[in-house]
């Protein structure tokens, strides 16, 4: 410690010149030098010194060496900058002596001169142990980095190493420097055999010119890096499909220095992805092309050819006879076996261009694709049909096959694949239609008409929700006095475009389709509640209405409840409900159907044969039907229509139906009345009822009200009319 | 030297509290220790009248002090509010301590004033330049009391995670953050005020945020001048007006006097007007 001048001579002003001196020296030398002090700390130091200094020039002989301190402690307080020890020296040079004597001022000189002296030399042993501290930290933090470094470089020559992809270094020429052995494993080359190759040396001839020109720019520094798909050849000359990204890596001023690959084998997803491709587009049991792939061409046909082209596209739609016997009698394994060498034939026939696939079930489809004319698709459906000609040998048996064959041929512009394909599918259709193991050639008008069918029958359903429908009622009118006893409902379609269409442009569709089902629902429940109307207001003089029930409808099997229901929601008398069905419906089927007649006849609900002598006719079977009454077909009548000719074959006939009818108990109507001569024949040979143009069409609901309510003034004549006439 | 190369001279004087590192070294490798640059560390050692700097750092500190010949003075000042912030802080009970960017310990560091309050006042130094690192660890030799992280102050989880701080502070009790003289170097690209408010998140309250910002505001043609030459470098020095300093206290209360020029926060005694004019700000906040 700094030990005060013990036999210093006292003075009685010396303290307060110690103070003058700190306080004078604290302005000089504040701010010049970084002291971590406030401004009272640092006069305080000060004092401490200038108390010292003082003390060293009033001892005797002065100790002027003790200047020295001074000046260390300056130092050690961190005085060290230049202006400090400057200021000092001169305040210390000037004041000590103003304020201490002028005698004193050698003494001062010397005290001076070694506190600068001390000053320099703690100065200069401070700046080497602060540079000699200093180095040694870098020395320190230069180890330190190299550790952390050599510790990084050997976890990323692990992850180089151990890494699943593929990682390879190159360097600006090209030249392979360091491969990972996920690479070599990869390639099949040892390190060292990928190490005398280069880059180039990896193309592939499949290789787009573009992965080279990227590779170029990269080298050129233009890219830092890219990534693409790209084959290769391992060293067995197995190819390989690999993700390739190649990085560029530079040096610190920014110049390329080394290439870096990066290469994931995707050898297997691509196969498995072509597999997948494969299934998408084939059929499993034949391995022909599939629906997907064959509508794909298609589209792709009528999509990429120009508008001015002439070319054409041709089809044979194909579609075997019987299968589906085949499929319920021998099993769906011969079935099965039966495809596959249906499809071996077929494949067989087509040509370069011409491609086969399996639609679906037993439909087939050869597409050609550049069609030389209609002659090229009916040599080619000959083929095929000669083809499948030879009978099968399936499962130890000879089994013969036949096919029906739709031909369209046309040019490609002005058509789409949708047309096409329904233009095959409707003449197809005529192929069967026109008997088995032929081809039909389509026709263009043919279609027109089954274009509009089709139209209807998919407008259909929609029609049926927006009533597009309405009924009309026929009279059945009692041939005794010709007065109304009841109607028949007839509906009919006003179509938004093609106007009111009779039953005839959609009944057959709506059976086909199935729309049979509610549209007769539908005429059921209208009839039913115009029927309980007419009874309301007239009581037991309204007419019983008569419905329509086609085929289908009776093998619904909710008929039954349905026909309750609508009668029960109408709350119409089921008296005054008569069903009108086929006879073909009737004879054609046994069984449920007939239930579910018992069922209605057993709700009060009549049944009419409709059409009755047309169909089946079986007499016999007549007596076993739960019929009420039957109507005879208009053709009877036709041969009665003339009062001069008599025919007296076409009167027994009639007569003995009629006699048949009465003696099974059954209501005998005459439907197609259309002249008083032959209405009169009629009530002659005993019919009950007669229906016809010679009483009246088919009339609005309100015409029908109009009759009952003026039963008189009804426009057809009576019986008593035609015979007046008829006399006269 | 043309003007260019100054202010990208006087950028990378300063730019080593900051990644001062060229772009060439990848994120994974360790910082090379590169004596061929200034260390924005060993440079303010220099302005404090220190030697542990290099020929290369002087040359650059005395190329800045030419055109802004106040630097000196202005780094000094800085430091100055580091002793009395510190002091302040002990006098408030605070007795950790966390200095972010602390550089190479001149003389009056943290621990030395702590300790005047407080014998037992604990504190971490981060400095992201390994050779203050280094330095810092052979001053403090094994101190029981203080320790060195090496971190960026944008790395926060890295500060407040190593197990050198979790050792010595306990983030239950109130902290002094101190960010002197750190965040001009730190631009807006990097969201210093994200980090503070990280920081804060991760204090306890009772804790103080210590920051000195150097500023444009009322510089003077000098540092009008200096910022000049900052704008056409690389990595900006960012110059941030007082408004944009005050916001990094959000979620601070300031204390008194607030944010204000450097030499006016708690001055040990009287300050004159020209003493006042140093362009930086400096305030303690409160995390309540």
């Amino acid at each position: 410690m700094w030990a005060a001048v013990t036999e210093m001579h006292a003075h009685a002003d010396d303290t307060r010149v110690v103070d003058t001196l700190a306080r004078e020296w604290a302005v000089e030398v504040e701010g010049t030098s970084y002291v971590p002090m406030g401004s009272d700390e640092l006069v305080e130091y000060l004092t401490e010194i200038s108390a010292d200094l003082v003390a060293a020039l009033r001892a005797r002989p002065a100790r002027t060496a003790l200047g020295h301190d001074a000046g260390r402690r300056l130092v050690q307080a961190h005085f060290t900058g230049p202006s400090t020890v400057e200021r000092t020296l001169m305040l210390l040079g000037r004041r000590l002596p103003e304020l201490l004597g002028e005698e004193l001022r050698d003494d001062v000189l010397a005290l001076v001169g070694a506190l600068a002296a001390g000053y320099a030399t703690t100065l200069r042993d401070r700046t080497l142990d602060e540079q000699e501290a200093i180095r040694r930290a870098v020395i320190v933090a230069r180890h330190q980095t190299e550790q952390a470094l050599h510790a990084s470089e050997a976890r990323f020559r692990a992850m180089f190493y151990e890494a699943a992809i593929g990682i390879g270094l190159g360097d600006m020429h090209g030249r392979i420097v360091e491969v990972n052995p996920a690479l070599t494993q990869m390639f099949g080359y040892t390190a060292q055999e990928m190490r005398r190759r280069t880059v180039g040396e990896l193309a592939h001839p499949e290789d787009l010119p573009s992965v080279w020109v990227l590779y170029e720019r990269l080298l050129a520094g233009e890219l830092d890096n890219f990534c693409i798909e790209k084959r290769f050849y391992r060293k067995d000359g197995e190819e390989i499909i690999c993700n390739l990204t190649l990085s560029l890596v530079r040096d610190e001023r920014g110049r390329p220095s080394y290439q870096v690959a990066m290469l994931e084998d995707v050898t297997e997803r691509h196969a498995l992805q072509s597999h997948l491709e494969y299934q998408a587009f084939h059929d499993t049991l034949t391995t022909l092309p599939n629906r997907a792939l064959f509508a794909d061409r298609v589209e792709h046909i009528f999509t990429t050819t120009a508008a001015g082209s002439t070319r054409r596209v041709g089809l044979c739609f194909l579609d075997l006879d019987g299968f589906k016997a085949v499929n319920d009698s021998l099993g769906h394994d011969v079935g099965d076996l039966m495809l596959q060498e249906v499809a071996q034939r077929l494949a067989a026939q087509a040509d370069d261009g011409e491609l086969v696939a399996r639609m679906g079930g037993d439909e087939f489809v050869v597409l050609v694709e550049n069609s030389r004319g209609v002659e090229q698709l009916i040599a080619l459906a000959e083929r095929i049909l000669a083809a499948l000609a030879e009978p099968l040998e399936l499962a130890g048996q000879e089994l013969a096959v036949s096919a029906s064959i739709g031909i369209v041929e046309r040019p490609v512009v002005g058509g789409d694949s949708s047309e096409l394909m329904r233009a095959a599918d409707i003449t197809l259709y005529s192929a069967k239609a026109d008997g088995r193991g032929r081809w039909a050639l389509h026709d263009p008008s043919r279609d027109e008409a089954e274009i509009t069918r089709f139209a209807l029958s998919a407008a259909m359903p929609a029609a049926i929700e927006r009533e597009e429908f309405f009924v009309l009622y026929q009279p059945l009118v009692s041939m005794g006095d010709h007065g109304m006893r009841g109607v028949e409902a007839l509906v009919r379609w006003h179509h938004p475009r093609l106007g009111v269409l009779g039953p005839g442009r959609f009944i057959g569709l709506a059976e086909e389709t199935g729309a049979i089902v509610p549209l007769g629902h539908w005429v059921l429940a209208r009839a039913c509640r115009d029927a309980r109307r007419w009874y309301d207001e007239f009581g037991e003089a309204a007419p019983f209405v008569s419905v329509n029930v086609a085929p289908r409808q009776l093998h619904e099997p909710s008929l039954l409840g349905d026909v309750e229901q609508v009668l029960a929601d109408t709350g119409l008398p089921p008296h005054l409900l008569q069903i009108e069905l086929t006879e073909r419906a009737l004879t054609t089927d046994e069984g449920a159907p007939l239930k579910a007649l018992d069922g209605l006849r057993e709700l009060g609900v009549r049944i009419a044969i409709d059409d009755f002598g047309t169909g089946y006719s079986n007499l016999s079977y007549l007596r076993t039907l739960p019929v009420d009454v039957i109507k005879l077909d208009g053709s009877f009548g036709d041969r009665l229509r003339d009062e001069e000719v008599t025919n007296t074959v076409d009167e027994r006939i009639v007569g003995t139906l009629v006699d048949l009818g009465h003696a099974l108990g059954m209501t005998v109507c005459a439907e197609g009345v259309e002249t008083g001569a032959q209405a009169g024949r009629l009530r002659r040979l005993g019919c009950d009822e007669g229906q016809g143009w010679h009483f009246a069409a088919a009339l609005p609901r309100e015409d029908i009200h109009d009759i009952l309510r003026h039963p008189d003034a009804r426009s057809w004549p009576g019986p008593e009319d035609v015979l007046a006439s008829s006399v006269s | 030297m043309g003007e260019d190369d100054r202010g990208r001279a006087v950028d990378r004087m300063l730019d080593g509290r900051g990644d001062g590192e060229g772009v060439t070294r990848p994120a994974w490798a360790p910082r090379a220790v590169d004596l061929d640059r200034p260390s924005a560390a060993r440079v303010y050692d220099y302005y404090l009248g220190g030697s542990h700097n290099f020929a290369v750092d002087r040359e650059m500190a005395q190329r800045a002090v030419a055109d802004w010949p106040e630097l000196p003075g202005i780094m000094r000042s800085n430091r100055a509010f580091l002793r009395r912030a510190v002091r302040w802080c002990g006098e408030q009970g605070i007795d950790q301590f966390l200095d972010v960017g602390s550089g190479i310990p001149t003389v009056g560091n943290v621990h030395e004033v702590a300790r005047a309050t407080d014998p037992a006042a604990r504190v971490v130094y981060v400095d992201v330049d390994p050779v203050a690192v280094a330095h810092s660890l052979a001053l403090l030799d094994g101190d029981p009391l203080t320790g060195v992280v090496q971190a960026d102050l944008c790395d926060v989880e890295g500060v407040l995670g190593d197990p050198v701080t979790t050792e010595l502070l306990d983030l239950d009790r109130p902290v002094a953050l101190l960010v002197v003289a750190l965040l001009h170097f730190v631009g807006d690209d990097r969201r210093p005020d994200e980090v503070l408010a990280r920081y804060r998140d991760q204090l306890a309250p009772g804790s103080v945020l210590v920051l000195s910002h150097a500023s444009a505001d009322d510089a003077g043609e000098h540092a009008d001048g200096h910022v000049a030459l900052y704008r056409r470098t690389a990595t900006p020095m960012s110059m941030r007006s007082h408004a944009q300093v005050l916001r990094f206290f959000d979620g601070f209360t300031l204390v008194e006097p607030g944010l204000v020029p450097l030499p006016l926060w708690r001055p040990d005694g009287p300050v004159d007007g020209a003493g006042a004019a140093v362009p930086g700000y400096a305030g303690v906040g409160r995390r309540d």
